[in-house]
């Protein structure tokens, strides 16, 4: 059995402990909002937090996060009003999503960006989005709405 | 009986009404999965409206990242004059009156969902509408003529009756035979900006795709399949791979060994463990290089007409100068975000398919060929597409086809998963092409003479749509070749279709995917050999071809064409006319240390009306970002058959690192909306080819752009 603190919650497991924490979610659990894309650590669909830090889930042997705290998209908006991250609002505020399979890893990997840099540069995005594919090409408005989502981390009146 | 199948039957067959309620009843998948227990009015097989004022919309297209389920209900509700807030969906299941108009089959692609369904939606609607007038007519004892409708209402006077309200009396009335529609300056919905209904399940996790279904007992399957397309298997020994832990059966099945598990996990660890011997067949030797040199040779040969308009011959003869070049583009995997799978239930008495699928119709068809189950006994429930591109439907319904074949004979349902090195190496190709061009110019530069010979891979051949084929011309192959908008009086396009060895596929804008890249780049070519501007030669060219001069002059004027860059930087302009819609490009671009970088990309669109703006504008910086992926990245190799790329450490696509600038120009037009999904693509490359030649001199002739 390995215990896991997902969302806030104490799930055991009984799977191989090799096994990828991804298939852990999708498959053991049913928590389906992690995405696989590549299984290799290429392209981002899989991120969840993992102690606050953004990590692939697809290449994460489940034995080696038990007692930490894992966040997944299920559980990004928990604690904030409408139960939506402020990425959240940002993202459905700009229309980001086209087929949406990427987007809960984008929002995860933007999630970890500002919450360590408030005020994320040009610069900042590309090194903490350039992990994260998206085929729809959607990356223009992820760009918009991560920084609008900060402006209103930060308290500051939202401008385009 | 029901007061919803009674109203239904009112338009339909009884077959059809079976099938209908037996597919939106079967199970509340999806987002958009939201049933209602009293759905009292359905005009047609599009809308329901319950009596709290919910109005479903059918939609019988896939949602793939185009939008098709936000921008179709859009016509419904504007002729319908509904509350946008009251709308919801469903997605279709397989009956007749779901088929494309067009193609007479339940099928999403070519662009088409808006140009097909922008007649039939709206007259939905605007029957549902005068249904629902007439009940209020009849309710209040006035005439008819004397309402109006406002927002989910029908109104007289300071009386408003809500449609939920109407909808049971509704319901009774005979279905008109027409009902006249909206004159396009009373649009109150269409044209304007409306976010995606699905949105918000996509930004928590909670959307369900074909890879998220769940269902009480079900196992997960892997296949192997051949290494080389075409390949066969000899022999295989699966005991180490049963024993894996979590493995319940391994089995052979048309395309491969299956392996079905507890998990996907499971599965996959096993498929390592499978020893197989396979027989590569002949394309065991195919090379990259080897068919470089065939279609090379086959080019320099006589190939089937196209397009023979004048005497290009003795124009090229007779030209005070002439180009000649060979342009060439390579496979490609459409690489969709979501890896392929599908799931299915096989019984006795029928067959459930759960799939992200662009093909109901022929998913139906082919299952049903598999099980030996009657075409109705097959149920496909349309999931959410993980990006589709093309590769989510073909003749074979492969993918698909795959999972019955896996879940036939099982006891539970069977979900069977693709990887993403399954995906890029499994065969399914945008074809490899090579161009040979000849033009010949007057003594003021001007092109006379165009002659282009295309050889690759037909789509069609060897399909059912084969027969289409006439004279061996494959029109997914020479489109945008022959006919080009531009006046230049002799002009002949031949095409060899080189012999069919992979499972050559519609790839997101086609025969545009390389037609565009060849033919803008030549023209461009054509232009600076004759001393002419590029734009001003194209400009020239168009004269009698108002739409395309549009979107031309608009690009170039909102790119600054022609005002000065940047030390270091250049422009190049391309643009198209794909899918009935008018696309041009301007990309501005910077060569640094051998590695091209976009900066910005201006493009104007046509696309008819825009009945959604903000998708279409979505959608062009999609076909964009897609396309410079191919530009900049992509290319499946052969070697000994064998795809030489798996995953995306070598079959690198865009990333944020890489994305430029993209601005989008949307041409004010009331003529009838045509597609919109797929023509921003072809412009991209050539305009990213001509912008580099631009600025070092160095003409681009195949992709991957390599400097
Ligand atoms: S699935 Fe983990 S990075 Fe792609
Ligand atoms: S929205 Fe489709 S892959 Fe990102």
């Amino acid at each position: 059995m390995i215990s896991l603190n997902i969302n806030g919650e104490r799930r055991e497991v009984d799977v191989d402990p090799q096994t990828p924490l991804l298939w852990v979610l999708r498959d053991t659990l049913g928590m389906t909002g992690t995405k696989y894309g590549c299984g290799i650590s290429q392209c981002g669909a899989c991120t969840v937090h993992v102690d606050g830090a953004a990590t692939r889930t697809c290449v994460t042997p489940v034995a080696t996060v038990a007692d930490t705290e894992i966040t997944t998209i299920e559980g990004l908006g928990a604690d904030a009003p409408g139960g939506l991250h402020p990425l959240q609002q940002a993202w459905l505020e700009d229309d980001v999503v086209q087929c949406g399979y990427c987007q809960s890893g984008q929002i995860m990997s933007a999630a970890e960006l500002i919450a360590t840099t408030p005020e994320p540069t040009e610069d900042d995005i590309n090194t903490a989005m350039s992990g994260n594919i998206c085929r729809c090409g959607t990356y223009g408005r992820i760009r918009c709405a991560i920084k609008k989502a900060a402006a209103a981390m930060r308290g500051e009146a939202v401008t385009k | 009986m029901s007061t919803t199948r009674r109203s239904f039957i009112k338009t339909t067959s009884a077959a059809a009404v079976s099938g209908f309620v037996l597919g939106f009843y079967a199970r509340p998948s999806g987002p958009q999965g939201r049933l209602l227990a009293a759905e009292p009015f359905s005009p047609n097989a599009f809308i329901r409206i319950s009596t709290d004022d919910v109005i479903t919309i059918i939609v019988n297209k896939s949602e793939m990242g185009q939008g098709v389920y936000t921008s179709l209900p859009m016509l419904i509700a504007e002729e319908l004059d509904a509350d946008w807030t009251t709308i919801r969906i469903e997605p279709a299941p397989v009956a007749p009156e779901y088929a494309h108009p067009v193609f007479k089959m339940q099928i999403t692609g070519g662009s088409t969902s808006i140009i097909s369904s922008w007649q039939q939606f709206r007259e939905a609607g605007a029957t549902a509408r005068a249904m629902l007038v007439d009940a209020a007519a009849r309710e209040w004892d006035v005439d008819k003529a004397k309402l109006t409708t406002d927002n989910g209402h029908v109104v007289f006077g300071d009386k408003r009756a809500s449609y939920g309200e109407l909808a049971m009396a509704a319901a009774e009335l005979p279905v008109p035979t027409a009902a006249p529609l909206k004159d396009p300056k009373d649009f109150k919905i269409i044209g304007t900006n409306v976010k995606r209904i699905e949105g918000p399940s996509k930004v928590d996790g909670s959307a369900e795709f074909g890879m998220d279904i769940s269902l009480p007992g079900m196992l997960t399957a892997v296949v192997a399949h051949a290494p080389v397309c075409g390949g066969t298997l000899v022999r295989f020994d699966a005991s180490k791979a049963e024993a894996y832990p979590g493995v319940v059966k391994v089995k052979r099945i048309a395309t491969g060994v299956a392996i079905l598990a507890k998990d996907f996990w499971s599965a996959r660890m096993a498929r390592d463990l499978l020893e197989i011997e396979w027989d590569d067949g002949e394309n065991g030797t195919l090379s990259t290089e080897s068919l470089r040199a065939e279609y090379s040779a086959l080019s320099e040969k006589a190939g089937n007409v196209a397009e023979d308009e004048g005497d290009t011959a003795g124009a090229l003869a007779g030209a005070a100068k002439t180009l000649d070049a060979v342009y060439e583009v390579p496979y490609l995997a459409h690489a969709p975000m979501e890896p392929l799978n599908a799931t299915a239930h096989v019984r006795e008495d029928g067959c459930d398919i759960w799939a992200g699928t662009q093909g109901q119709s022929i998913d139906q068809m082919v299952a049903a060929q598999i099980t030996g189950l009657a075409p109705e006994r097959i149920k496909v429930h349309t999931t959410l597409l993980g990006g589709g591109f093309g590769r989510r439907t073909n003749f074979s319904a492969d993918f698909v086809a795959e999972a019955v074949q896996v879940a036939n004979g099982e006891s539970v349902p069977v979900k069977t998963i693709w990887t993403r090195e399954d995906d890029i190496q499994g065969g399914y190709y945008r074809p490899m092409f090579l161009h040979r061009l000849k033009a010949g110019l007057d003594a003021e530069g001007l092109p006379v003479a165009w002659h282009q010979h295309l050889v690759g891979e037909s789509i069609m051949a060897g399909t059912p749509m084969g027969a289409m084929m006439k004279n061996g011309i494959d029109d997914a192959s020479v489109e945008g070749a022959a006919h080009m908008p531009y006046a230049i009086d002799n002009r002949r396009v031949e095409l060899t279709n080189a012999k069919k060895r992979l499972t050559v596929l519609w790839w997101r804008s086609v025969g545009h995917t390389h037609t565009g890249f060849v033919n803008e780049s030549f023209l461009d070519e054509v232009a600076h050999a004759g001393g002419h501007d590029p734009y001003e030669l194209r400009k020239k060219l168009l004269a009698d071809e108002p739409r395309h001069l549009r979107v031309l002059d608009l690009a170039a004027e909102k790119a600054g064409w022609g005002t000065p860059l940047p030390e270091g930087r250049a422009r190049g302009i391309a643009m198209r006319k794909s899918f009935e819609s008018f696309v041009a490009e301007v990309a501005e671009v910077s060569v640094d240390n051998g590695r091209v970088r976009v900066h910005k990309v201006t493009c104007a669109v046509d696309c008819g009306i825009a009945v959604n703006p903000w998708n279409v504008e979505a959608q062009m910086e999609s076909a964009i970002v897609f396309g410079l992926t191919a530009a900049l990245h992509g290319e499946i190799t052969l070697e000994k058959g064998r795809a030489q790329q798996s995953n995306f450490h070598d079959y690198p696509v865009l990333r944020m690192d890489e994305m430029p600038e993209i601005e989008v120009h949307i041409v004010q037009s009331s003529e009838s909306p045509t597609g919109a999904g797929e023509p921003g693509v072809p412009p991209i490359a050539p305009a990213v080819a001509n912008a580099v030649f631009a600025l070092t001199g160095k003409r681009i002739r195949q992709l991957p752009i390599r400097i």
